[in-house]
């Protein structure tokens, strides 16, 4: 269920606020649109869950002589990087915002060009500002010095670019110039036709490609007043699980590299492995691309691949609890986690952490639990949360969540078993115009929200893709006051993708 | 029904089956084939959907690949094979009498999905195990022979890319992987996004793929040094 407010761009923080004060909503996305060309101004749309897992959307129109509105970052703080983004992207200033430096565009893109604006064309190259602004804020002071780091970086990882500074190894603050590798999928997606921007969606993030698909996949379906079938569902579901699981494994394997434990390293990769070939083996792909679809799924899994799963977990899971009572034991291992990178509970949760980010310093959030989709019914998941928030909370978190998935995928394996051939695509026919949807999945990394809407022909007009990886904007909390060094340690325990945020 | 059960891998393409009748070129949702007179299949674009496999009523697309091979320039992925240029081959002859079996690799990502770079992250586990070759990852592109390119080169890293490549010393290599780098494919290029590695390096090896499997990392980057090459000069 969804309740709409509109309201005037005026009072959209009283409103905001009220709705988090009364009603302990929770900001789930926010975004802007341009809706000119329908005879309005530019819309802004605040999502807010509620604990019942209903949802209250309160909505604005922006004049669009005079695009700017009272920042609502000042009372709900999770706000902050939606607003940027609305400032980057569409050209609507949020006054009052606390951080008003752009997000998005680099310093050398040019001032006064905004790419999701109706009128500003996509396919377009646009030069370089020869006067790059608004440089990063730095720290000065006796003894202090800064450490930039990236956007390249020493291992196989994505770009971004950190700017440490400190005294010693001692981090005071951390800067993160990150959405180097944006490459314009929101905008490409507008006019897009359905199945054309379902290959957008998978390839959003690699690593959580099926998250993303699904949740794209739910919100043209919300639109569209289709649900895809019993079986198909199951399947998403469990493949889902798969996707969690490789993910989960491979992340605590690369804890090991933050450490230099090399042969945690290699454990971990060779099961992360297997389970990766397993998927190619029964979906065709080892990251899983190519098999959700609007209205269903496009393979089956039959008997045989059935069995191959059933059989698979067995034995990683068996081995995968060998390797974590190994690590658990290696104290010169423990030690580094411990106490390190805290993310604090009530920050987390004021500026809407997600995912096992969350998790870990006691914020109970998991869309299988609060919002089950797919095959999955409520009480079947039930969040895995510690308080210790460090980057030891962040790591047995992911590895007990690795075991509850194992556990799901032979509940879903045992439900697939009692449902007969079936239709896997439901048929979905022309979207409504002039509607919006959402469409919310756990992905390994937390809550992805995919938001949809439709023009005056039901095409895509709009799509905003809010996926776990916003957690970014916590990691320079959880570093502060930390060692260097430690910075891949804490890094590695957030796993956070570049891809998936920068879209 | 139940949905085809075909793996995302490149298709196979049969010429003696193909009648033209295009059903393929409508349905691939990067532009990667055309049919007029002929079939053409551009392989560094094609990011593996099988769309076309599904499509087509004459089984001339078929699947049976488990990846597509890495070549040396973009015209050897076009399918069928047009006229084989020879240019790389040279320089992977220089490479190996400099570099031996010892190749020194810089990965740099120009704005991929992550897909390729874990695929690469891949090659260094314990089961494919890269470092049997005599291949390393360096923490520095001054320590590096090759340029493993990923990504379409985004405007926000542009720049980057082109310095990482000038802080190389030669003889230097450019290796680009999966579709991004090869083509740009799948994202339109614009104001984000790019054209590929091509567009601002000279690039020595095209590994198509949407990711590229390990095992196609690795033998693109054999092929760069060209081991491969000796080896089928040696049979």
């Amino acid at each position: 269920m969804i309740e709409t407010q509109n309201v005037a761009a005026e009072v959209l923080p009283e409103s905001c606020a009220a709705l988090v004060r009364d009603r302990q909503a929770r900001l789930v996305v926010m975004t802007g649109t341009d809706e000119r060309e329908r005879g309005r101004g530019y819309g802004l749309y605040y999502v807010f869950a509620l604990p019942s897992g209903d949802f209250v959307s309160i909505e604005a129109q922006v004049d669009p002589v005079r695009p700017e509105f009272p920042a609502v970052t000042r009372v709900v703080p999770a706000a902050h990087w939606y607003e940027r983004e609305v400032k980057d992207l569409l050209g609507v200033e949020p006054s009052g915002h606390p951080d008003p430096r752009r997000l998005v565009l680099h310093d050398d893109w040019p001032h006064g060009l905004h790419p999701l604006r109706k009128d500003f064309d996509g396919r377009r190259s646009v030069g370089r500002d020869p006067h790059p602004h608004e440089p990063l804020t730095g720290v000065r002071g006796d003894g202090v010095m800064e450490v930039p780091v990236g956007p390249i970086h020493a291992g196989i990882i994505e770009p971004g670019h950190f700017r440490f500074g400190g005294v010693g190894e001692l981090v005071f603050q951390l800067e993160a110039r990150l959405f180097y590798t944006h490459r314009g999928i929101e905008k490409a997606a507008e006019g897009a036709s359905v199945e054309r921007v379902l290959f957008l969606a998978e390839r959003i993030c690699g690593a959580c490609s099926l998250s993303n698909a699904v949740a794209y996949s739910q919100a043209i379906e919300d639109l569209a007043e289709r649900r895809p079938g019993l079986r198909a569902r199951i399947i998403r579901s469990v493949l889902l699980e798969l996707e969690r699981l490789y993910n989960h494994v491979g992340d605590v394997a690369n804890l090991c590299a933050g450490t230099a434990l090399q042969l945690g390293v290699y454990q971990g990769g060779v099961l992360k492995e297997r389970l990766q070939e397993l998927n190619a083996a029964i979906a065709g792909h080892r990251y899983l691309f190519g098999v959700a679809c609007p209205g269903g799924v496009r393979r089956d899994l039959d008997t045989t691949a059935q069995e191959r799963i059933g059989r698979e977990c067995v034995a990683i899971e068996s081995e995968f609890r060998g390797y974590v009572d190994a690590l658990l034991e290696t104290e010169s291992f423990m030690d580094r986690l411990v106490g390190t990178g805290v993310l604090d509970h009530d920050l987390a949760d004021e500026l809407g952490a997600v995912g096992v980010a969350a998790r870990a310093s006691g914020v109970a959030r998991d869309v299988r639990a609060s919002h089950p989709y797919a095959a999955l019914r409520p009480g079947m998941v039930r969040p895995v949360v510690r308080t210790e928030g460090d980057v030891r909370a962040r790591m047995l978190v992911r590895v007990d969540e690795v075991f509850a998935s194992f556990g799901l995928v032979r509940e879903l394996l045992g439900e697939l078993a009692e449902v007969g051939p079936a239709e896997l695509v439901v048929p979905i026919g022309p979207l409504p115009a002039d509607r919006w949807a959402l469409g919310i999945v756990e992905s390994p990394r937390g809550e992805n929200v995919h938001w949809l809407m439709t023009g005056a022909r039901g095409e895509i007009t709009r799509y905003r893709v809010r996926s776990a990886s916003y957690n970014w904007a916590l990691v320079p909390f959880a570093v502060a006051g930390n060692l260097l060094p430690d910075f891949p340690l804490i890094n590695k325990s957030f796993e956070l993708c570049y891809a998936c945020l920068d879209r | 029904m139940p949905a085809p059960l075909i793996d995302r891998a490149q298709p196979v393409f049969d010429a003696v089956r193909c009648d033209l009748n295009g059903a393929c070129a409508q349905v691939c949702p990067v532009g990667a084939i055309s049919v007029d007179t002929r079939f053409a299949l551009d392989r560094a674009r094609c990011i593996s959907c099988s769309r076309c496999i599904e499509v087509c009523p004459t089984g001339a697309l078929a699947q049976g690949l488990t990846f597509a091979a890495p070549k040396r320039t973009r015209n050897e992925l076009l399918e069928p094979p047009t006229v084989i240029a020879a240019r790389g081959e040279e320089l992977a002859g220089l490479a190996h009498r400099v570099l031996g079996r010892s190749l020194n690799v810089r990965h740099l990502d120009a704005g991929s999905c992550n897909g390729c770079d874990w695929e690469i992250n891949a090659t260094t586990n314990a089961v494919h195990d890269i470092q049997r070759f005599g291949i390393d990852f360096v923490a520095s592109p001054r320590h590096a022979d090759v340029l493993l390119v990923t990504g379409t080169v985004t405007r926000n890293l542009e720049i980057a890319a082109r310095r990482t490549y000038d802080a190389m010393s030669a003889p230097r290599l450019v290796v680009a992987v999966g579709a991004c780098a090869a083509s740009g494919s799948p994202y339109p290029s614009g104001y984000a996004s790019g054209e590929g590695a091509a567009s601002i390096l000279p690039v020595d090896v095209f590994i198509p793929g949407c990711p590229p499997r390990p095992e196609a990392i690795i033998e693109g980057l054999l092929l760069a040094v060209g081991r491969i090459v000796r080896r089928a000069d040696v049979r």
